[in-house]
């Protein structure tokens, strides 16, 4: 349909203006024409592959394998990818076919289901972090299942006794440092979240708030694991006075107030992850530039799960399966910049080098998160921002 | 051809053709409002619900509690305040704009012309980051110390409308007949008194035309306001979405979703009431007149002070607003680990730094460039339809107040919150109206999110112009017996499809640019270039940050490039009234 009206509505006024002009104006619209030509030419050209034709194609073309088993329909956030000969050897595996919907991450994406519980958006869920895992099973938008690949490091993190949800992948929130900066100004790094409260560190940290960004709402929960619930704020508060800087969001405090190498601000101390030092290490050096504090960590866990009145309950199992697998596992940290939950997975090695795992980060029970987190979160708003 | 001569020729149609005529004004109100009612009323307003049915029950204690938290008024008000600041300096520093780049003539117009728009689809995460880059207490402004205030907020909100203002109130410009204000200056009438007098009354309806949509692009404004207001600063908009994304309560969400509406109607119908005051057919001129401007003359007897002023107000805004935050992207995208260079462009064909992305920029690149086209097509096929049927004066009040309301229900879409609306479609296009269609799924959801974000840009750029005609036109035609169908090829179209051109630019750079409703309904496998963007600028790394950057200028110089060529399609049309 598009193309036919893509074609009318560029045309017609080409047409309306030849017949109209009078003759002596005709090569002067001869030339004006060109452009309106060029879009006309244009338009057309990407009709013939707008959206509506190239879709199907695209689909069609990597749906072969899928005979037997169907279509299984994985939810996600934005940021999942794995390698396509994995998802192909799945599908030839399986004789499925791997669809992948992305509608939000984070909140956003355990809302979603929530608001679909009736007619969900898929079979199987993968990206439901530990913030929001209780929620999400409490809310009945999941299914029991505990795959067969299940090994204990998946059991160490299990939100609840009926096994809603696997663990896939962790991910460590720490507060980065920029080694050139404290080399440059002689003064030693900080070690601990309470040194982060010193003088000598006036000024320089950069942290994301937790009502609007994930690592920022990590952090603040390594901080209530780590000074408990009496004493979390009293620390907010010394690092208010300290000098602390908050931003909405990942990308601006890294990119324009962190010191690193690719950033242009002025604060060496920069809310992070753990395995963000190896990107910013420069084609053949041998140092990072950066350092992740390990002692300052939040571990982030991501769940997968089958989804409840999943239309191909089957494949989303398979699906969880397949995601704990041992190849999956070793694709993850090159893939998705998280670390496998699988520890027997070596990782790449310029993660063992520049982004070691923190061995003893800050927890918290999935539990204890949900049931709190809005207050901690107004809490921390009314500390820090006042 | 002329209207009288159109007229004559139509002579033979007769009562079936009136009838036929009837028929067709009914599909052009119906086909619209199906369009809108499917893929905005129905989703917005399920999800509205949602929020207000507890237990099966309607319960409306939300609004009580939502109102009594001291945090709700003090959103709402920094909302109107933030929006009603940045329309105004919008429009204050927009005219001079307009007048320079419509009314005056002077070497590298167009490329000015196209550049200016560049900002309005730039994705807010890396304007974010350049405008913080500007303003931070390291960068070039950081003396100002507007990072994370209230004027660090509405700096942004101008540098991404001020294109708005500058387009929809030159076009409509330089289409005015210049023989008013000749007549004024030559009775001796001061510069500035010609201005006030003749020309400023003569432009309200494109002025209200263009601060109505600032204004709701102000007060729904959400990534600039995320990452510039800090943590003091808040929308309506961004409080939806954390209520939404974060708190998970929709009860919340939706009383601030009512207020949000309220707030959107509120401004329609005051911009609706400024226009109406206006509203007569004005003195439009054909274009081969209009279109030659006198040159610009800053020196020698040919210079005038408005002038000066006017290239003094749009040099200033251009470097300081509009050319720095764009040169720290374009110059940042040429860094390279090593030095400087095209390494950035060059990764553009690669899925970025440790495959960062699951396609490669160019591939992002062309799937947004189908989605935009299909986009635009749907949006200048419903715009132009209600931009027709608003442009008529039916003698009947009942039909003239419906025709009002036509135009305000079209203008909604800018005013209501992406996440409201992405969410809408999930749970709302399951199956909707009953039809076994699962439309959540569908690749032309995409193009579909797009196009109602972009009707009313559609409908604000054609119906001043259709508004224009003189309806004694269409009456002397009718007199003379043509066919309603004539009438619309004869009269209507030829000056409609003046601002079409526009429309088509506008309406395509919009959907290049849309990341709100698009980022929840993109595919891992299929993304547009404006979530590529994000998902590049959202790792770490110099050459994540590189692409993101150097993905912003192609983002930007396409635009552009669309905007200089759909303004010549305008011009291609030749138009004689």
């Amino acid at each position: 349909m598009a193309r036919d009206l893509a074609a009318g509505t560029t045309a017609t006024p080409r047409a309306g203006s030849t017949t109209d002009a009078a003759p002596g104006a005709r090569t002067a619209h001869g030339r004006r024409l060109a452009a309106p030509a060029t879009v006309v030419a244009v338009g057309l050209a990407l009709a013939g592959c707008s959206a509506i034709g190239a879709d199907d194609g695209g689909q069609d073309a990597t749906a072969s394998p899928g005979e037997e088993g169907g279509t299984v329909v994985l939810v996600t956030h934005d940021s999942f990818l794995l390698s396509d000969d994995l998802v192909a050897q799945f599908e030839a595996d399986t004789g499925l076919t791997l669809e992948t919907v992305a509608p939000g991450d984070g909140g956003a994406l355990v809302n979603q289901l929530i608001l679909t519980k009736d007619a969900p958006l898929g079979d199987v869920v993968y990206g439901i972090d530990n913030t929001f895992a209780s929620r999400a099973i409490a809310e009945g938008v999941l299914e029991p299942y505990t795959s067969p690949a299940a090994s204990d490091d998946v059991e160490q993190y299990a939100v609840d006794d009926e096994g809603h949800l696997s663990a896939v992948d962790v991910g460590d929130v720490c507060i980065n440092v920029d080694h050139e900066w404290f080399a440059q100004a002689g003064i030693p790094e900080p070690v601990t979240l309470e040194d982060l409260t010193a003088p000598e560190y006036r000024d320089l940290l950069v942290v994301t708030n937790p009502a609007t960004s994930s690592p920022g709402l990590a952090f603040a929960l390594a901080t209530v694991a780590a000074f408990g619930e009496d004493g979390w704020l009293d620390y907010w508060a010394a690092l208010r006075d300290n000098g602390l800087k908050v931003v909405s969001g990942w990308s601006d405090a890294y990119y324009v107030d962190f010191s690193g190498p690719t950033s242009e601000g002025d604060r060496p101390l920069v809310l992070s992850y753990a395995s963000s030092p190896p990107y910013e290490v420069a084609e053949g050096a041998t140092e990072a530039p950066t350092g992740a504090l390990l002692d300052t960590c939040f571990r982030q866990v991501e769940y997968a799960g089958v989804l409840a009145g999943a239309a191909n309950p089957e494949g989303a199992r398979q699906v969880v399966d397949w995601l704990l697998s041992p190849e999956v596992q070793a694709d993850i940290p090159e893939s998705m910049y998280v670390y496998p939950v699988d520890s027997g997975v070596t990782l790449p090695e310029s993660w063992t080098t520049y982004a070691p795992q923190p061995e003893e980060p800050y927890t918290l029970d999935p539990e204890t998160i949900s049931e709190n987190r809005d207050d901690w979160i107004q809490a921390w708003t009314d500390t820090v921002v006042g | 051809m002329t209207a009288v001569a159109a007229a004559r020729s139509g002579v033979v149609a007769g009562r079936g053709g009136r009838l036929l005529g009837h028929a067709g004004w009914a599909l052009a109100v119906a086909a619209p409002l199906a369009f809108l009612g499917v893929f905005f009323a129905l989703p917005v307003g399920t999800l509205v619900l949602r929020g207000f049915v507890a237990d099966g029950a309607l319960d409306l204690t939300g609004f009580t509690e939502v109102f009594s938290r001291p945090r709700t008024w003090r959103i709402i008000g920094l909302t109107l305040a933030q929006a009603t600041v940045g329309t105004a300096i919008s429009v204050l520093l927009g005219l001079p704009g307009a007048h320079l780049l419509y009314r005056r003539e002077f070497r590298g117009r167009g490329v000015v012309r196209a550049l200016v728009v560049v900002p309005f689809v730039l994705p807010t995460v890396v304007v974010g980051v350049a405008f913080r880059s500007v303003l931070s207490d390291s960068g070039p402004l950081g003396a100002l110390g507007w990072d994370g205030t209230f004027a660090g907020v509405v700096a942004a909100l101008v540098f991404f409308n001020y294109s708005v203002v500058v387009r929809t109130v030159g076009a409509f410009w330089v289409q005015l007949d210049r023989r008013a204000e000749d007549a004024a200056a030559a009775l001796g009438a001061p510069p500035w008194r010609v201005f006030t007098s003749v020309t400023l009354p003569a432009l309200t309806p494109a002025i209200a035309s263009a601060a109505s949509i600032v204004f709701l692009f102000c007060a729904t404004a959400f990534g600039v306001v995320l990452v510039l207001g800090g943590t003091r600063y808040g929308t309506v908009e961004t409080e939806i979405w954390v209520q939404t994304a974060q708190f998970l309560d929709l009860r919340a969400a939706a009383v601030l979703s009512v207020v949000q509406l309220v707030v959107v109607a509120g401004a329609l119908l005051a911009a609706g009431r400024a226009r109406d005051r206006r509203e007569r057919a004005l003195q439009m001129t054909a274009p081969e007149r209009a279109s030659r401007p006198p040159r610009l003359a800053l020196r020698g007897p040919g210079r005038r002070a408005g002038d000066i002023a006017a290239v003094a107000v749009t040099g200033a805004v251009g470097v300081l607003l509009l050319a720095l935050p764009l040169a720290t992207v374009a110059v940042r995208s040429l860094r390279t680990p090593t030095g400087w260079g095209l390494d950035n462009y060059a990764n553009l064909a690669t899925t970025g730094g440790r495959n960062a992305l699951s396609v490669t920029v160019w591939e992002a690149t062309l799937t947004s460039l189908r989605v935009a086209l299909d986009a635009t097509v749907i949006a200048v096929v419903v715009g132009g339809l209600v931009a027709l049927v608003v442009s008529r004066r039916p003698r009947a009040r009942a039909r003239r107040r419906a025709v009002r309301l036509l135009d305000a229900v079209f203008m909604l879409p800018l005013g209501v919150s992406a996440v409201t609306v992405g969410f809408g479609f999930l749970v709302a296009l399951h199956r909707p109206l009953g039809l076994d269609l699962d439309l959540r799924s569908s690749p032309l959801l995409i193009p579909i999110a797009q196009a109602v974000v972009a009707t009313p840009l559609v409908v604000r750029t054609v119906l001043p112009v259709l508004r224009a005609v003189d309806s004694r036109l269409h009456e002397a035609a009718a007199v003379l017996g043509a066919s309603p169908a004539r009438v619309l090829a004869t009269v209507d179209w030829p000056v409609a499809a003046r601002s079409l051109g526009l429309a088509l630019g506008l309406a395509f750079a919009v959907s290049l640019g849309e990341f709100g409703a698009t980022s929840f309904l993109a595919r891992p496998e299929r993304p547009t270039l404006p979530v590529v963007i994000f998902r590049l600028i959202g790792r770490p790394g110099a050459e994540n940050l590189g692409m993101a950057l150097a993905a912003s200028v192609v983002l930007g110089l396409l635009t552009a490039t669309v905007m200089s060529l759909a303004e010549r399609l305008r011009h291609g049309s030749s138009v004689e009234i």
